[in-house]
């Protein structure tokens, strides 16, 4: 039985058209059932319940964003949210990147799909993109939750003071690129499945800002030594060869990436020690990498400032 | 010389015999030609029985990477924690927001 009926019937009624529905032989799947998204699939169809308070006028202008750029971002099955305390959109099913096997992990093709994102000039009145409002959401609750008791803390907040305005999310970006705005490796699904190009998902975060923040989070892993260097000199190779704005088309892509690659630090950091504090245990060995990174992040170098038409 | 990395000054050491620049700041270390063989060659003679050494590593340094980044980048090692073996909890986060 899936967590959110209405959604359920929603997509089976999408799937099936015509007016009396018989019994089918497809299964509901639950996809994802979080706090802020459950997403359930049924045939060829994958329905989304978006986060409690999500903006229907900034969701259905992100699903426009989705339509219109059909080889980079998965196309929605219309772009008008149901207008409900948690609104539903309908997608077609893409085959996602296996979790169990991500050496298999297409980092070329999030590479090239970023850069094809970035080039694409923004929309008017599109929102801006949530990376970091959704770091300085994971600080606040690492505040809440941890507090000043434990070991990790210091650290990472420490880190986080470090970080300019903007990165925090208390003044508006110094860039207006066409953003994803969360990119990890569950965000890319193969369509037409099962193995059609692949396709960024997720719009919920895409808006305008400073580019270098989508290829961040590769970056900090691969700074605190999780990925290994091949992977992400393919990702970021990718990137420059499809002409990506975000660093330089050569030499050291760090001026650039610094401020968001320590701002995707801090915030899986705190989010690992929320989620370590909640259950009760210490952190892992992968954790407690991202812990002292952040332990090691003194001043951010002066830098060039970022080109403000990238 | 400066640090290629984080443009701090780079001082030079002596390490049996091979003449290694680190850096004042990250203590990244840098290698001129040959000199990675070099110290392989002299640690081999210090331990003639040591079991068969991984292979070697690269020529070249593993793509720059932030001063605060882990250790392992300033020297020419692979990553503790990637690699065949992924961790786990790596694997998660691969997906996750």
């Amino acid at each position: 039985m899936s967590p959110h009926p209405s959604l359920a019937a929603r997509v089976r009624q999408a799937a099936h058209p015509g007016p009396d529905l018989p019994g089918c032989a497809c299964e509901t799947a639950v996809l994802a059932d979080r706090p802020d998204a459950t997403v359930v699939r049924h045939g060829p169809l994958v329905g989304k319940a978006h986060a409690p308070g999500t903006d229907p006028e900034a969701l259905a202008a992100r699903l426009r964003v989705a339509a219109r750029l059909p080889g980079v971002l998965l196309p929605p099955v219309g772009t008008t949210p149901d207008r409900q305390s948690r609104p539903h959109t309908l997608w077609p099913y893409g085959t996602p990147v296996d979790p169990d096997d991500p050496d298999a992990a297409p980092w070329e093709a999030a590479g090239t799909l970023l850069a094809r994102l970035h080039r694409t000039p923004a929309p008017p009145g599109l929102p801006p993109m949530r990376g970091p409002a959704k770091a300085a959401d994971a600080v606040r609750r690492l505040r809440r939750t941890a507090g000043p008791g434990h070991p990790a803390t210091g650290p990472v907040l420490a880190a986080w003071s470090t970080l300019a305005p903007w990165a925090r999310a208390e003044t508006p970006m110094p860039a207006s690129a066409l953003c994803h705005g969360d990119l990890h490796l569950g965000q890319l699904v193969r369509h037409p499945a099962p193995d059609g190009p692949w396709h960024l998902i997720d719009v919920d975060d895409l808006g305008t800002g400073v580019p270098a923040w989508d290829l961040a989070r590769p970056a900090a892993w691969y700074a605190c030594g999780l990925l290994p260097p091949d992977e992400w000199a393919r990702f970021l190779g990718a990137y420059r060869s499809a002409g990506g704005p975000a660093v330089p088309p050569d030499g050291d892509p760090w001026p650039a990436l610094d401020v968001p690659a320590r701002a995707l630090t801090v915030q899986t950091a705190a989010r690992s020690v929320t989620k370590a504090v909640g259950e009760d245990r210490p952190l892992d060995e992968v954790e407690q990498a991202l812990v002292d990174a952040c332990a090691r992040m003194g001043p951010v170098p002066a830098h060039p400032a970022p080109d403000p038409s990238a | 010389m400066q640090c290629p990395k984080c443009h701090a000054a780079m001082h030079t050491y002596n390490r049996n015999g091979v003449q290694i620049e680190q850096c004042s700041n990250c203590r990244g270390i840098f290698l001129d030609y040959g000199e990675l063989e070099a110290l392989t060659r002299l640690e081999s003679q210090w331990a003639p029985a040591a079991p068969p050494a991984p292979p070697a590593p690269q020529a070249y340094p593993a793509p720059p990477a932030p001063a605060w980044g882990a250790p392992q980048h300033g020297g020419h090692h692979g990553g503790h924690y990637g690699g065949h073996h992924r961790h786990k909890s790596f694997g998660h986060m691969l997906f996750s927001s």
